[in-house]
């Protein structure tokens, strides 16, 4: 018998029709062209620095920076370095993405379940909003907020008052501060008892609810030791954390923590746009599970509340989070617009100014890049377990 | 009807016709309580609504309509107590926000590619026109090379290709040249490609394969690339414009539409790159994606502008513009591959197989097959990730590239047209002028999904 796998007159076709080697050298060309490209990039680099007289490494992170940060987080001024900017603007980045996430989950979900809403007001009104949001660019609407709306703000003399709390004006939203006096530490241990012990509860009465099938009235007993623990521990410490209230003096206020412009109008368009994106991701979410799920739901006898807490939201989510993960990651690498109106976030402070003043282009802007590919993989990674954790176990 | 007998009995043959429901629960009444007010907190929310909605919409429509400025020459006009939008402001910029600095004398030139584009675009987008194919090579391919010769003038100064660079090429032409056309650069590159095939075609000659046919390739490649510059080094008579003198939604569409047209390509290689069997190919791929889907636009764009520069050989300064697109096309690739991935995946295995049953190469399955299928598919991601783009343009004011937006932010400044209500009308124009085109977009992209949708229910 012919030995079938080898050509009968070997040597007729040659060696490169072999896919194996095909594969081969097309993967050695592809991986050659990069490294030749690389190697033309750092060459092409280096001479350009060397003309340019323009410094190399990180050195400069240590350097004076010499401008100021209207916004700072930690404490900051002219005299700290460039690294310390670094993380002053990694932080002001940071705070307009957990802000404008916590915002816009609320804004989104609120509006989603309005779409599908029996209400035709309420279904008119989400519509609109969704569509109208939706299609107009995140920077116009930022430039919006900052230009049209919040700069049109009456000044600080004529501010709009809450309550003698908050007071709205061009400068910003003016906000009581908490002060922490001594003994705070005592409060604070308290709320991280309080929230352990809500937690041992919640765990307990599920295991009670499995076994008697009786229910303890979670929220009431939830909140009341969340509320009466801390109160306790204040009391006992003699009230240490205070309120310090803003007050009108003059031309400006004093006291109280004041919240930029560019931060407000940068979280507020950011939430509220990408508040567009989740709201359609809920509608999607909510309308993947089936009616019967609902009906079973109300023929074993759970009532309207507990059939959306217990049957259809948990289902929903399970189609919500993925497409809700990206929108978060959209929502934290949208806030680098906020160099379009100055607030101080990653890219304004670093790639901008600093980039400005040193001229060190390649370190910083692949820092800035690695920044923002860092808190990706993070959000991605949290949102996979949490993905793992909802997901549907099939057998 | 019913019987009745002597004694009283009573029997009803037919069923009584059933009452008319309550008056309440009929008509407009009755579908208000069904719907507006059938709880105390559906009732809450249906009059939060009406007020909400009596806030918005009628102040705007007298901001926008009633109150408005419809004529007037300068800020005068809008200075009254209590004008709504200042209408002849747009009409006194209008120029501006369309074409930017573009020279008024040329600004047929944008007027042409703007009408040609539509012209090429419309029988693209409906699914019954016919001749798609030839359309679209025009539109992707033919379009982009006139819309580039029109816009700068063409007529670039190409004067050396390879082997001028070493001096070879001058002494036998003597520099001559012919309608803008450098008789070096082309006598290089004809040498150079006629070079370049024969080297190629005689290493895979000496390996064993198709000498002539891996030539022949080699030489078409070229031709298409030589087409490409001829045409934009051939003197067509038009001025040059430099691009710093483009702007407004010009600049806005030449961003969004170079965007979308390099992105398709370059998405489709790296989607195949991506679902390869060869891991190299496949990690270089997933890299590339991830790395740009990772960064925000901004940073890319200050990538496109402070960095790339120094990764150029020195003396090559590309122009402003030019590196905002190339940061544009890589980063819209990304997503682009993506999408293109979604096609791919959706493909049955079936299809593959079949072709590969058929005795097709690989590049055969793919053109003829698997492809065709996938991109129909995803026409509507495609649509979708224009329409990103198209927003995400805006971001290019911040590395001071004059786009709509941009161009807007500056007419604010005008002392000419000072007025309260500027800055208001400014916003809502562009604010039509953006949602025209996205929500005009989003509408075609669910029109496609659900023609697609229907063709594959069964």
């Amino acid at each position: 018998m012919t030995d079938l796998a080898t050509p009968a007159s070997g040597g007729k076709t040659s060696f490169i029709n072999d896919p194996k080697v095909r594969s081969i050298g097309l993967q050695l060309i592809a991986l050659l062209a990069v490294v030749f490209l690389g190697w033309m990039f750092v060459d092409n680099a280096s001479e350009n620095l060397a003309a340019q007289k323009i410094a190399t490494g990180f050195g400069f992170l240590d350097n004076t920076a010499g401008f100021g940060i209207n916004q700072t987080l930690i404490p900051y001024s002219e005299t700290s370095t460039y690294g310390r900017a670094f993380f002053v603007g990694l932080l002001n980045t940071i705070l307009v993405g957990v802000v404008g996430i916590i915002l816009a989950t609320v804004i989104g979900f609120l509006v989603g379940i309005g779409r599908l809403s029996k209400n035709f007001v309420v279904r008119l009104l989400s519509t609109v909003y969704v569509e109208v949001l939706r299609n107009l660019p995140p920077l116009f609407q930022i430039l919006f907020w900052y230009l049209a709306v919040l700069s049109a703000m009456p000044g600080p003399r004529n501010s709009i008052n809450l309550f003698d709390e908050v007071f709205i004006s061009n400068r910003g939203i003016i906000i009581p501060r908490p002060l922490f006096n001594e003994g705070t530490g005592t409060v604070l241990w308290s709320i991280g008892a309080a929230i352990l012990a809500v937690i041992l509860i919640h765990y307990w009465s599920r295991a009670r609810q499995e076994e008697t099938g009786r229910r303890l009235p979670m929220l009431p007993i939830g909140l009341a030791i969340l509320i009466l623990v801390p109160l306790a521990a204040m009391y006992v410490t003699g009230f240490p954390i205070g309120i310090e209230r803003p007050e009108l003096k003059g031309f400006n206020f004093s006291g109280g923590a004041r919240v930029i412009p560019e931060f407000v109008a940068l979280t507020v368009a950011l939430a509220t746009y990408t508040a567009a994106f989740i709201a359609e991701n809920v509608r999607a979410g909510i309308q993947a599970v089936s009616h019967g799920q609902t009906e079973a739901a109300h023929s074993l006898g759970l009532r309207n509340s507990q059939t959306l807490r217990l049957v259809v939201i948990p289902q929903a989510m399970r189609v919500i989070i993925p497409p809700l993960t990206s929108q978060y990651l959209n929502l934290t690498k949208n806030s680098s617009l906020a160099v379009g109106i100055g607030y101080p976030d990653l890219v304004a402070v670093f790639a901008g100014t600093t980039l400005n003043q040193t001229g060190q282009a390649i370190e910083i802007i692949a820092m800035t890049m690695g920044v923002y590919l860092v808190l990706s993989i993070i959000t991605s990674v949290i949102m996979n377990a949490y993905n793992k954790r909802v997901a549907l176990v099939e057998r | 009807m019913s019987l009745t007998f002597d004694d009283g009995t009573f029997i009803r043959s037919e069923l009584e016709t059933p009452l008319p429901p309550p008056s309440r629960n009929l008509g407009v009444i009755g579908w208000m309580r069904e719907n507006l007010f059938s709880s105390f907190l559906n009732g809450l929310l249906t009059l939060v609504g009406i007020a909400l909605a009596l806030l918005i919409f009628p102040p705007l429509i007298r901001f926008l309509f009633i109150d408005a400025v419809w004529t007037g020459e300068n800020r005068e006009a809008c200075l009254g107590p209590d004008v709504g939008a200042c209408w002849p402001f747009i009409h006194a910029k209008f120029g501006q926000l369309i074409y930017g600095f573009y020279p008024i004398a040329e600004r047929w030139r944008p007027n042409v590619v703007f009408a040609l584009g539509a012209i090429l675009l419309v029988p693209l987008m409906v699914p019954s026109a016919p001749i798609k194919r030839l359309n679209s090579l025009l539109f992707f391919v033919v379009y982009p090379i006139i819309a580039f010769v029109l816009l700068t003038g063409g007529n670039i100064n190409a004067s050396a290709f390879l082997l001028e660079r070493f001096g070879l090429i001058s002494p036998l032409t003597g520099g001559a040249t012919i309608a803008g056309v450098n008789l070096t650069f082309w006598v290089d590159f004809v040498l150079t490609a006629l070079i370049v095939a024969a080297a190629i075609g005689a290493l895979i000659g000496a390996l064993g394969g198709a000498a002539l046919s891996a030539a022949r390739s080699t030489l078409y490649v070229f031709a298409a690339f030589g087409v490409l510059v001829m045409a934009w080094d051939v003197d067509v008579g038009l001025d040059y414009v430099e691009t710093r003198q483009w702007g407004g939604l010009l600049v806005t569409l030449v961003i969004a539409v170079t965007g979308i047209v390099a992105s398709l390509p370059l998405g489709i290689a790296l989607a195949l790159g991506r679902r390869s069997q060869m891991p190299i190919v496949r990690l270089l791929s997933v890299i590339f994606i991830e790395f740009w889907r990772g960064v925000p636009l901004i940073t890319v764009l200050f990538f496109a502008t402070y960095m790339l520069p120094l990764f150029l050989p020195q003396g090559a300064n590309p122009d402003a513009l030019l590196r905002a697109l190339v940061g544009v096309a890589l980063f819209s690739a990304a997503y682009m591959a993506e999408v293109v991935r979604g096609g791919l995946q959706a493909i049955s295995k079936g299809q593959y197989e079949g072709a590969m049953a058929m005795g097709l190469t690989w590049s055969q399955m793919m053109r003829l097959i698997i492809l065709p299928q996938a991109l129909t598919l995803v026409i509507p991601g495609i649509v979708n990730s224009f329409i990103s783009l198209f927003k995400d343009t805006t971001l290019v004011l911040i590395v001071s590239i004059f786009d709509f937006l941009g161009q807007l932010r500056a007419s604010f400044t005008d002392p000419n047209w000072a007025s309260p209500v500027t800055l208001y009308t400014g916003f809502a124009f562009a604010g039509i002028v953006y949602f025209f085109f996205c929500f005009g977009m989003s509408r075609y992209s669910l029109f496609v999904e659900r023609r697609l949708n229907t063709s594959h229910r069964r």
